[in-house]
């Protein structure tokens, strides 16, 4: 039997390779801002085509007391981004005794994606916290450092499951207000906090790499009452210094097959 | 020349170093700035910023085989493409019209991008191609813009900035990047549009449409151009051809932002819906009559339900 890569003179062809650093690891994060809160949430599933590699695998990350940052795509290129980013943030609060402010994080992932814009980072990011101003705000970006602030972004695997039910639950598309009625221009927490919740049991329902558990990041503006969140379950507090921002992670368990 | 040929060549004894450095440490592209507060554009200081190549024979084919989306809709690496923007030039000043949508393949990635860059308050660029290109270079060259105001105590002319932009993204040629930008201001010389794109292309004109949509928005703009437009039908012009391409191209759409550069620096107009313009007209602006761009202009006069707006109202038999 002749193998197969072999000519007909014999001779073994030149067999082309190419190099392919990267891989899909599935699952999917989500962000919304609110008037003076923050959530960043994503799945803790990592799987690679249809075997499940670990049901829990982190894939937000807290940078600051009030920024962060949630990957998506190949998780080792994720991992080794949020280890680079927050390396930048420690030096930059070496050299000035302060916490970076997220819009100037904001930049800074995005020159560091371009920096790799010939090998790029197969990672989605979205970056979410309090402005200096204290309003909540959320960046998403694209692998290679294209950004914006926006209301509300979900990435990964089940974005085009999760988004349009954002689009008509946050930015009211396709709703008409009740006459002499118009849409709330913020959600509050509870509500949101709930949204989120939906959107991961639904994913985790219709999506294959979606489930196993949800980490939910709150990031409270100064001032404001953490008092919604004593209704929640599973709420633990990861705040750092006292009055600033503060920020909360709640725990849930999604279905597991 | 030779720098860019060494820095690609996979023999000579630099691309040795560039790999060994490349292997042994990840880090090489950080000095000092790292520290400061620069956030990678620390490089300003010395020439263009550096870039982490894969240490492959061919770093084109590379890149092309995990981002270009047209050769392999199912590779991993979208970037994001799909547009239509346009600037004219008139006597009134600079109009500069885009859309608002990003698509990557078929799904729409957002709706809400601003695809006109502010470089500085008498400069726009806007975006067409990949995102990140266009948002990395117009930013940097906003930065040069300002050293060169700095150094010369004077504001960079339009075409300088634009050749500026050209020049760099010549440097890049062939490696991938994709953008198709005006650069539009206001300088000595009056209102000016400059067309720069990826393959170093640069062109002077008074009328330009970049994007998939740019031919339905041509289509538009063409017929109603004039030099002598006032203000109001200039904006109208750009926001109507934006709609059209909104209307007729599929990767084109949800909302239009338009800009009006004048002598004091450009200034937003305004954000309109495409959907709403269809039906309803762009809202009560100047320039606009009010009415849906789409919608009236076919149904009106076709059922006793939509009489033609000078019928006279039937009148019911007593």
């Amino acid at each position: 039997m002749e193998h197969s890569f072999a000519s007909p003179s014999g001779h073994p062809q030149p067999h082309q390779r190419h190099f392919n650093p990267y891989s899909e690891n599935g699952g999917t994060i989500l962000a919304i801002a609110g008037a003076n809160f923050s959530v960043i949430a994503g799945d803790t599933r990592q799987s690679e085509g249809y075997s499940i590699q670990t049901r829990y695998a982190p894939k937000v990350f807290r940078l600051t007391d009030k920024a962060v940052l949630a990957t998506n795509g190949f998780a080792a290129d994720g991992n080794m981004f949020v280890k680079k980013v927050r390396q930048r943030l420690e030096w930059y609060r070496h050299a000035h005794s302060k916490d970076m402010p997220i819009r100037a994080i904001a930049r800074l992932i995005q020159t560091m994606l371009y920096a790799r814009r010939f090998f790029p980072y197969y990672v989605y990011n979205i970056l979410g916290g309090i402005e200096e101003d204290g309003s909540g705000a959320v960046y998403s970006f694209d692998p290679v450092g294209s950004y914006e602030r926006e209301a509300c972004r979900a990435a990964g695997a089940a974005q085009s499951l999760v988004q349009p039910f954002l689009d008509n639950q946050i930015y009211f598309k396709n709703q008409t207000p009740a006459h002499g009625t118009s849409h709330p221009a913020h959600l509050p927490l509870d509500h949101v906090l709930e949204l989120v919740i939906d959107s991961f049991t639904s994913a985790t329902e219709r999506h294959i790499e979606v489930g196993d558990g949800l980490e939910i990041y709150v990031v409270l503006a100064k001032g404001s009452t953490p008092q919604v969140l004593d209704r929640w379950q599973g709420v633990t507090e990861m705040t750092t210094t006292q009055d600033g921002e503060r920020m909360f992670v709640i725990r849930r368990n999604l279905k597991r097959d | 020349m030779n720098t860019l040929v060494q820095r690609f060549s996979t023999t000579s004894a630099q691309s040795e170093i560039n790999k060994a450095k490349a292997l042994a440490a990840d880090d090489q592209d950080f000095d000092d700035f790292a520290w400061g507060s620069e956030a990678g554009f620390g490089t300003i200081a010395k020439g263009v910023p550096t870039f982490s190549l894969p240490a492959v024979p061919d770093p084109r084919a590379f890149l092309r085989l995990h981002t270009d989306d047209h050769a392999d809709p199912n590779c991993r690496i979208k970037i994001q493409h799909g547009t239509t923007t346009l600037a004219f030039r008139f006597k009134g000043g600079v109009i500069v019209a885009v859309d608002s949508r990003a698509t990557a393949g078929s799904y729409i990635a957002s709706g809400t991008v601003k695809k006109v860059i502010e470089i500085n308050p008498y400069l726009l660029g806007t975006m067409a191609g990949g995102a990140a290109d266009c948002q990395f270079w117009e930013t940097y060259l906003g930065m040069h813009c300002r050293l060169h105001e700095l150094r010369n105590r004077e504001r960079i002319s339009v075409s300088a900035a634009s050749k500026y932009l050209s020049n760099l993204v010549y440097n890049y040629k062939g490696m991938g990047l994709s953008m198709g930008t005006m650069i539009c201001g206001w300088d000595k010389t009056g209102p000016s549009v400059f067309y720069v794109d990826s393959d170093g292309t640069r062109l002077k004109g008074n009328l330009f449409s970049v994007g998939s949509g740019s031919t339905h928005a041509y289509g538009v703009l063409d017929q109603g151009y004039h030099w002598d437009l006032s203000d109001e039908d200039a904006q109208e012009l750009g926001r109507r051809s934006i709609y059209a391409a909104g209307h007729r191209d599929a990767y084109s759409g949800n909302t239009c932002n338009l800009y009006h550069i004048k002598e004091d620096g450009w200034h937003f107009i305004g954000n309109y819906d495409i959907s709403k313009m269809h039906y309803e007209g762009p809202g009560n602006v100047p320039g606009s009559e009010n009415v849906g761009y789409g919608y009236d202009v076919r149904v009106v006069g076709r059922s006793s339900a939509n009489p033609p707006p000078s019928a006279p109202t039937p009148v019911v038999a007593a």
